[in-house]
């Protein structure tokens, strides 16, 4: 079924999106995560045009975690303030990551930077997450329990001046340091089209030291937010967003994330953990190899 | 700038031709190409009659080339080369004057029809496009780009050669079947056709054709362009509905 894309200027087999959202939807409701990250690449090795895979991947992260929110929203798990710092912050980064997107493009190195960005940002957190599964899976096996962690923030979050309370995540610390965490999320939402919640959970636990009830809706929460502010920043500067391929990405991505919440109730936590690791791992190891490997494509072109 | 030049040579054709010289009758099979939501791409037929004065046909067959060429565009090349173990984007090209579309179709192979330097007159061949470069390359790099340009469009479908496939009826009626692709741009395009007769083009003659989108593709287009806050809160408000939506509904089931 063949379906043409106004704005991408192309036509696609309309099924292959919307069973792509529906694979990135199911990964995004079983590990609650937005799964732009998977989106934007697979999106690019179809056929579409970088900056129009990124524009509308970003729409597709804000359906998948709607209705995350309002669940964790009725079960009180969303601390707000903290949110609205996030998304204080995001905005801003989502603001700075046009004017840095515009600069790559003039420079005609931003699909090298994309690149770099994701094998990095994937590489380091899924080696961070397959290193904390692995320890989980062996606790679970011997049936020792792993030493409690000391839930502490980062000594440099403790530098930081004027602290303010925030009292769901537990915490007693300076703003600034949520707002720095919003705005690197809000540029790699801008630049990549993933919503972030990669860097953005394991920050909140480990440098931020949030409380772990809240992390996951919370960072949804911000989620949200930016992604929905960057879809206005792509259609106001770019101009890339593609409603229809948005529409196909969401119409499988929604239904995905229903059937992979439920799933998620299934499956231990610790074996969900690792298949997101290897996943994660996967993507930045074919990024990376992309990377060194002679490109298909020696030759872009650019019409301006 | 090309289209110039075909525009100059057009009436030294035609001045050419005076009264003992043949004429050209084409036609398209579509003056107007409209995308609409299950484009996929489009078959254009060009046809069309050679007139010669008093009904003589020549003893020695003519041969017939035509070509279709959609709007002209500015562009940016980029090559990539490996630097530091990663392939980056290093040199650049810039061309005035890129046909955004360009197809031939010949009724033989066009090396044995014209000339180099003919070919290169009316730009026949995809080797053979003036692209105007714009930027200070050297002309062996210029080439490297070119080729590069070509091959990038080739195979998608955007620059199209077809030698061999002009069929010529009793000498008199033409006809050759050209593809458009999918992922062709809008605007304003001209399908060409030449008379060649011993190495020389003695006739010519152009017809145009209008590629648009209908109307909810050019709509969405339009509105990207020119209502993009509204655009945007659509695409947000579509994504946030349909997100609330299938939560609402899976909690019902």
């Amino acid at each position: 079924m063949d379906l043409y894309l106004p704005i991408a200027n192309l036509s696609v087999n309309a099924l292959v999106i919307i069973g792509l959202g529906g694979v990135v939807g199911l990964l995004s409701g079983m590990f609650g995560v937005g799964g732009g990250f998977l989106t934007t690449p697979l999106l690019i090795f179809y056929g579409i045009p970088p900056t129009v895979a990124a524009a509308s991947a970003a729409s597709q992260v804000t359906g998948a975690s709607v209705s995350g929110v309002f669940t964790h929203m009725a079960r009180g798990t969303v601390d707000f303030r903290m949110g609205g710092v996030l998304i204080a912050g995001g905005v801003m980064g989502a603001g700075m990551g046009v004017f840095i997107f515009r600069l790559l493009q003039y420079l005609g190195q931003i699909d090298t930077v994309i690149g770099i960005l994701y094998v990095l940002m994937l590489g380091g957190i899924g080696a961070l997450m397959a290193k904390e599964s692995i320890q989980a899976l062996v606790a679970l096996k011997t049936g020792k329990r792993p030493p409690a962690r000391k839930r502490r923030h980062h000594p440099l979050v403790a530098a930081l001046p004027m602290r303010w309370r925030f009292y769901r995540s537990g915490l007693y610390i300076s703003p600034l340091a949520p707002l720095l965490l919003g705005m690197a999320t809000g540029i790699l939402t801008m630049l990549l089209g993933v919503g972030g919640g990669f860097i953005l959970v394991p920050a909140m636990l480990y440098l931020l030291g949030m409380a772990t009830q809240s992390v996951v809706g919370t960072s949804l929460f911000q989620i949200l937010f930016v992604t929905m502010a960057t879809t206005m920043m792509h259609a106001m500067t770019t101009k890339a967003v593609d409603l229809v391929l948005a529409l196909l990405l969401l119409i499988g991505s929604v239904v995905g994330a229903q059937v992979g919440t439920r799933l998620s109730m299934s499956i231990r936590p610790e074996y969900l953990r690792i298949l997101l690791a290897t996943i994660v791992l996967f993507v930045a190891a074919r990024m990376a190899l992309g990377l060194g490997f002679r490109p298909d494509e020696i030759y872009t072109i650019e019409v301006r | 700038m090309p289209r110039w030049r075909a525009l100059l040579a057009l009436p030294a054709a035609l001045a050419l031709m005076g009264a003992d010289e043949p004429q050209l009758v084409p036609d398209v099979s579509q003056r107007e190409v409209v995308i609409q939501y299950s484009f996929t791409g489009a078959d254009l037929l060009l046809f069309g009659a050679i007139v010669y004065p008093d009904g003589r046909r020549p003893d020695k067959p003519a041969d017939i080339v035509v070509v279709l060429k959609g709007p002209e565009q500015s562009i940016t090349m980029r090559e990539k080369q490996k630097v530091a173990g990663i392939w980056v984007n290093a040199d650049t090209a810039r061309f005035r004057s890129a046909p955004s579309f360009y197809a031939m179709a010949s009724s033989r192979p066009i090396g044995r029809i014209v000339d180099e330097r003919t070919a290169a007159i009316y730009e026949l061949g995809v080797d053979k496009l003036q692209l105007s470069p714009s930027s200070l390359n050297e002309s062996a790099e210029l080439s490297r780009f070119q080729s590069g340009l070509v091959d990038l469009r080739a195979r998608s479908g955007l620059f199209v050669e077809r030698p061999g496939i002009v069929e010529i009826t009793d000498g008199v009626l033409y006809r050759a079947r050209l593809p458009l692709s999918a992922r062709v741009i809008v605007g304003d395009y001209t399908a060409e056709t030449f008379l060649v007769q011993d190495g020389r083009v003695v006739a010519a003659a152009v017809r145009d054709i209008t590629v648009r989108k209908s109307g909810f593709e050019q709509f969405m287009a339009s509105a990207a362009e020119h209502w993009s806050f509204v655009y945007g809160l659509v695409a947000i408000a579509m994504a946030v509905g349909m997100g609330w939506a299938a939560g609402a509904i899976a909690r019902r089931i």
